[in-house]
């Protein structure tokens, strides 16, 4: 087997909603096995990119592919693109609105935290185009 | 798992209520008849109460049994309690329950005010433990953690069942009273559910059962009415104190620890799993302590129970109130702290893993997701299973077979012979409308 790839699309304007991609990642992979701190890390990456899809693009969609001993998963989104990735990968940095801080999202750690859990991340953008945001974790 | 809960083919028909019931996707119909995937089965007690035939039951033992000890004690769970219209006090049940032939009464409702006196004079034992700390209280939801969240394993108290409590102290008791030998006693639970009879055949938290038999409140219930009726003025037998008889319904063992913690109670199958989903995925970082129950409104809605959850719980609460408070001093009256620990550790039983070889585990996922693309997602039930993923899953792991489904069965005749069968299927299943009737 080389990869199973998971497809989940993310609805945009629901931060509520925003996680359900990763917990049904998250139980796809527990039926198949694989070790609990990977799951908790996959979990962690694919919510916070959630997020980010939800507050920034207005959704997009989360592909997972899952190979026996490693997973990559990637954000893509067609949003507004980030024009300083350097300024956004700091901790803290955000340009999120009053609304989603408001609800308590934009504390500028979504970035910082998927290439915290994450053994590499890069991020494809254009401005006015879109953002692919791809995580790979090896085990 | 081992379950108690068994279906009874003479009166099963196959209707697949049960089948959707079952947050454990444990039910399949097969033949007309349901069947349950042993391994899978938490005994919760959902298709128990689901199923409209009365074609799910949950065997206790029978009463004969008593006369295999010389002995015998009963352990009422303080549930039973709630069963009763204007009782004044557990003290007639319990009167009523030697009349039955019981030589003596142990309340469960006791074991649980030693743990709960234990706990809040002893706050130490619990920062030890991951937070939030998980009740051990419900054996179903015990069995959940144990087959679909392993990573909360250890955030489960580690303290025995309340009844398990109340059966190791009632034998000392009684052993000390008679001079028999410890197993020429029989200690004998009279439990609200599936789960509980379970847990004293098969504990998860000890290496060697306790009690002898498990009655249930249903049963013992009819039993009581009449010798209730002829004690005049009971005898003072009750000596638990409330916050041990609070236990019986849904945020009582929470209240009960009294500790300041910021607790959850949480009752019913569903709800349980989505809050063990969120703690799981740390979403619910402000809470200590978390309650949960199988049954809605706690074990007052257990599937062996004769009253109603919500009546039974109102009646408990009143009984409760107007009753006295004597002190369950654990440390003054049993002491030994090393009496309330498990000595089996819950382990992960991974019931849902598709194989041992995790790629092989992906191979058969990756067919799953292929075959349930080509389902319709109308989870009918058809096929005998509850979803159309956990019929995919049923064909990949042979436990079904493609045709069961008629979807598919439709795809290939029209493959193979042209015919579309839409008119021998029944209408809800049809791909023509039929034509709009017009009022005239």
């Amino acid at each position: 087997m080389d990869t199973v790839k998971l497809v989940y699309p993310v609805e945009g304007d629901d931060l509520i909603g925003a996680g359900e991609a990763s917990s049904q990642m998250k139980l796809v992979l527990k039926r198949m096995g694989f070790p609990t701190d990977v799951i908790r890390r996959a979990s962690i990456c694919m919510y916070e990119g959630e997020i980010n899809m939800v507050i920034h693009a207005d959704g997009g969609q989360a592909e997972v592919e899952v190979g026996v001993d490693n997973i990559v998963i990637r954000m893509v989104d067609q949003g507004p693109g980030i024009p300083d990735i350097e300024k956004a990968m700091q901790e803290g940095w955000s340009t999120a609105n009053e609304e989603a801080r408001d609800l308590g999202f934009g504390a500028g750690m979504g970035l910082p935290n998927m290439k915290k859990h994450s053994d590499e991340m890069t991020i494809d953008t254009v401005v006015g185009q879109g953002t692919t945001v791809t995580m790979v974790l090896r085990f | 798992m081992k379950h108690s809960a068994a279906i009874d083919y003479a009166r099963c028909r196959g209707c697949t209520t049960c089948m959707k019931s079952c947050p454990a996707q444990a039910i399949r119909v097969r033949r007309g008849k349901a069947t349950i995937l042993d391994e899978r089965c938490i005994d919760c007690g959902n298709c128990i109460k689901a199923c409209p035939h009365k074609a799910i039951q949950a065997h206790g033992d029978s009463f004969d049994r008593l006369g295999d000890f010389r002995y015998t004690v009963a352990l009422p769970d303080p549930v039973l309690y709630g069963q009763f219209q204007n009782l004044e006090s557990p003290d007639r049940v319990l009167e009523a329950l030697l009349k039955l032939g019981f030589d003596s009464v142990y309340e469960v409702a006791k074991g649980a005010g030693y743990i709960s006196d234990y706990v809040q004079k002893h706050p130490e034992v619990v920062v030890e433990q991951e937070r939030p700390v998980i009740s051990s209280a419900c054996p179903a939801v015990l069995r959940l953690i144990r087959t679909r969240f392993p990573d909360l394993l250890p955030h489960i108290t580690t303290n025995i069942l309340p009844m398990e409590l109340a059966a190791i102290l009632a034998r000392r008791e009684a052993v000390k009273k008679t001079g028999l030998k410890p197993e020429e006693i029989g200690v004998f639970a009279i439990v609200p559910c599936s789960a509980q009879v379970t847990a004293i055949r098969h504990p998860d938290d000890l290496q060697t059962p306790v009690i002898d038999g498990a009655l249930s409140i249903r049963k013992v219930y009819v039993r009581l009415l009449g010798p209730m009726q002829k004690i005049k003025r009971p005898k003072r037998l009750s000596s638990a104190s409330r916050a041990g008889q609070r236990w019986s319904y849904c945020s009582g063992e929470a209240d009960a620890r009294s500790t300041g913690e910021r607790y959850l109670a949480v009752d019913g199958m569903d709800s349980v799993i989505s809050i063990l989903a969120a703690i799981e995925d740390g979403r619910v970082p402000d809470v200590d302590f978390v309650e949960l129950s199988a049954c809605t409104q706690g074990c007052v809605g257990g599937c062996l129970t004769a009253e109603d959850p919500f009546v039974a719980a109102m009646r408990l609460r009143n009984l409760i109130d107007a009753g006295p408070d004597p002190a369950n001093d654990f440390d003054a009256e049993v002491g030994d702290p090393a009496l309330l620990q498990a000595d089996k550790e819950l382990e992960f039983a991974p019931v849902y893993l598709l194989d041992e070889d995790r790629g092989v585990a992906m191979e058969k996922m990756a067919a799953i997701h292929e075959l349930e693309r080509q389902l319709p997602g109308l989870l009918c039930g058809s096929c005998g299973a509850p979803s159309c993923h956990a019929f995919a899953e049923d064909v990949v792991l042979g436990r079904a077979d493609r045709s069961d489904c008629i979807f598919q069965v439709r795809a290939r005749v029209q493959k193979e012979t042209g015919a579309d069968m839409d008119e021998y299927l029944p209408a809800p299943f049809r791909r023509q409308r039929p034509p709009e009737k017009k009022d005239t």
